[in-house]
């Protein structure tokens, strides 16, 4: 208990520093407690405009899910002046305001974006996590090179930037027998890491431990964040979940915990608004044995040999189970971390890990019935025309 | 309090919610507001925090209960000493090859105090399919101190452990009941952490219910286990020894309480009063199994 208590006391002793209305005075409506949950982006206007910390601010992988997405939040926020987005790729959601910017895979010309622009807050959300989208030596460039270059022009001398928010993922924990059910955001990995992604994000973590100790003026935020979930992000569980049947390994079922896709926009928002420091694991409460998500899914699982996993891979590749040798030691152990920093930071998931599922599924089948429908899909070329070209003829309060 | 304040604006946030709803929709998908507790619950199954299920445990023990009773005729004393509520980390004496002190102590707690026993123990068993599975639904649980800490400090949970690690089963029956090291006394740093009391037990009856004769240690290598012992059970029974136990009479004893006079949540405790604790508690057991054995007249019978 005790030691809870002081960690709460941490968080709000140094949200304090930051200017923020302090935490826990029972203060009355028109200022806003720490204790607030996230705004929804449309009705920022009611309590939080005016308030934000962060007027400018760049978002690294605009056209990743969680990138276009924090600057589609970020745009409801008539207090943001300005919102730069970089990538490799056109973003591939709506965005209105969002400067994009196309840039190379290792962000080499990051720092003179940052001094051009003038920019108190970085939301480096570039990271790669799925090791099934591209090749060890791919992800190195953009996980390491990129951080090291976007801290780099984060603490040239003169910078302007104040915040600097970190997307990882609890995969830096790793996977193996010997872990506790729980890791708390200091509980040290039990085996030294030996995959690509893994070290990529402990060396990623590294850069932003220096960093932070270097610039004490930047408040530093990471969030690690759990199993991702929801009908729109992808990641390789949500494929195997939305096969007729899921595999598993056999006499292995391990529990796992899961985050709702809105959950993690809403967790980027609350620690930006907020400036927490630190680091912070996202994942919704509760773990759930790997049948039992099956089974929330309405589906069976097919136990896989559990030894020899590498070897079959290739084949069921082509049976269109595509699951990394991270996510094969996961369907082994699973893994579960302690989400209470940041409750008591004051933000409250809206699913648990069993809601999140239950979401993902019931949003999917529904799309499944859907599709083939005419939905409309983002172009950012066209949007643009309709936006700026002078042939279109607007309504004159636009 | 930051708590209440969450709370209040909460409740603000969902009335103006009620009327923007609509304008909201077409730019990020935004979530309805409701809150993961307002939510229905859509878990399926009753497996806890920890992996553990009581549906299992309830299995479990209606399997167990004849072995227990009419096998091992298990019998108690001092089962008051442990508290029907509250934390408290319970340790014992380890043997037999496939040890059958853990499942007594576990079943007879539950059963008694009727509240449930966490083990911890070592993590080979996760890593074997079907066992690990089992296991870990039983209310077994890697030994790391913090999944102790936080069943002991936070969730007031009795945990059970066996300081000696896999070096109690695995020592041959002519040092029957002489116990082996303490670990490094991790156990008592964990009791410390978590301000709850130790609880030492000692178990008379699980040496003899299968005796390791020699370990075949090249096999062990081989296969990753801790320990590949034949056992006296082996030569007797066959195939069937590997897994069948013999009668041998279990007598639990619960010995007093060790509370500390230090306080709790410290990053680190004084190395001299670990150890001194530590060593105190393994005499404690000790003492009380060579007086069990003084007065035990039948290995079958007691």
């Amino acid at each position: 208990m005790a030691r809870k208590k002081h960690s709460q006391a941490d968080v709000a002793g140094e949200v304090n520093q930051s200017g923020e209305t302090p935490a826990g005075t029972g203060t009355p409506a028109e200022s806003k407690p720490v204790g607030t949950p996230d705004k929804k982006p449309a009705k920022s206007s009611d309590v939080s405009a005016g308030n934000h910390p962060n007027k400018r601010v760049l978002v690294t992988g605009l056209g990743s899910f969680w990138g276009g997405r924090v600057a589609q939040a970020l745009e409801a926020d008539p207090a943001i002046e300005v919102i730069v987005g970089l990538d490799t790729v056109e973003p591939s959601v709506e965005l209105e305001r969002t400067e994009y910017v196309r840039v190379d895979a290792n962000y080499s010309i990051l720092a003179r974006i940052v001094k051009a622009t003038q920019v108190d807050t970085i939301v480096h959300s570039f990271l790669v996590v799925d090791p099934t989208q591209m090749s060890a030596k791919a992800m190195h460039e953009i996980n390491v090179i990129g951080t090291m270059n976007l801290f780099a022009a984060a603490s040239a001398p003169g910078s302007s930037v104040r915040n600097v928010l970190l997307k990882s993922s609890t995969a830096v924990y790793g996977c193996a027998p010997e872990d506790p059910v729980w890791f708390t955001e200091d509980t040290p990995r039990t085996r030294a890491p030996h995959r690509s992604i893994e070290k990529n994000l402990n060396a990623v973590e590294g850069y932003v431990g220096d960093f932070a100790e270097d610039n004490p003026h930047v408040n530093v935020t990471t969030m690690r964040f759990s199993n991702v979930i929801g009908d729109e992000i992808e990641t390789p569980l949500t494929r195997v979940l939305k096969l007729p049947v899921v595999p598993s390994l056999l006499g292995f079922d391990p529990r796992f915990q899961f985050v709702h896709e809105d959950d993690v926009t809403r967790a980027i928002l609350f620690a930006l608004q907020n400036r927490l420091p630190g680091t912070y694991n996202v994942a919704g409460d509760g773990l759930l044995p790997w049948t039992e998500v099956a089974a929330i899914c309405g589906k069976r699982t097919v136990p896989l040999p559990p030894f020899g996993t590498s070897l079959m891979a290739p084949g069921l590749r082509a049976l269109g189970v595509d699951l990394p040798d991270e996510y094969m030691s996961l369907l082994k152990y699973g893994r579960g971390v302690d989400n209470r920093k940041l409750k008591d930071a004051g933000f409250r998931y809206e699913y648990t890990s069993a809601q999140a599922v239950q979401a993902f599924i019931e949003r999917t089948r529904l799309k499944d019935i859907m599709a083939g429908g005419t939905e409309y899909k983002y172009e950012r070329d066209v949007e643009q025309f309709f936006r700026q070209s002078p042939a279109v003829i607007r309504d004159s309060d636009g | 309090m930051a708590r209440d304040a969450s709370a209040k604006s909460e409740s603000q946030e969902n009335a103006i919610s009620g009327q923007d709803t609509t304008d909201s929709a077409d730019l990020v998908h935004v979530p309805s507001g409701e809150l993961a507790d307002e939510r229905p619950n859509a878990r399926i199954t009753d497996v806890d925090d920890w992996g553990r299920s009581e549906q299992m445990r309830v299995l479990a023990r209606r399997v167990y209960d004849p072995i227990y009773r009419r096998w091992f005729r298990v019998e108690w004393e001092g089962l008051e000493k442990i508290p029907t509520d509250g934390g408290a980390l319970l340790v014992a004496n380890h043997a037999a090859a496939i040890p059958s002190d853990a499942p007594a102590i576990m079943h007879g707690i539950e059963t008694e105090l009727e509240r449930p026993v966490y083990g911890l123990a070592d993590n080979i068993f996760r890593s074997m399919p079907v066992i690990g599975t089992m296991w870990s639904r039983l209310g077994g649980l890697p030994a790391h101190p913090d999944n102790a800490y936080r069943l002991l400090s936070e969730q007031n949970q009795l945990v059970l452990v066996f300081p000696e690690g896999s070096k109690g089963p695995a020592k041959p029956f002519h040092r029957r009941y002489q116990l082996g090291r303490f670990g490094r006394g991790g156990f008592v740093e964990i009791a410390m952490r978590s301000g709850v009391p130790v609880i030492p037990i000692a178990a008379v009856g699980p040496e003899e219910s299968m005796p390791t004769l020699f370990q075949m240690k090249g096999l062990a290598k081989s296969l990753g286990l801790p320990y590949a012992p034949v056992t006296a059970n082996m030569l007797a029974m066959g195939p069937l020894g590997i897994l069948g136990y013999f009668p041998a009479k279990f007598k639990l004893k619960v010995l007093d309480p060790v509370n500390f006079d230090v306080p709790p949540d410290r990053e680190r405790y004084s190395r001299f009063k670990v150890m001194e604790y530590s060593e105190a508690i393994r005499e404690q057991i000790q003492q009380a199994l060579y007086e069990m054995l003084r007065n035990r007249e039948s290995v079958w019978f007691g």
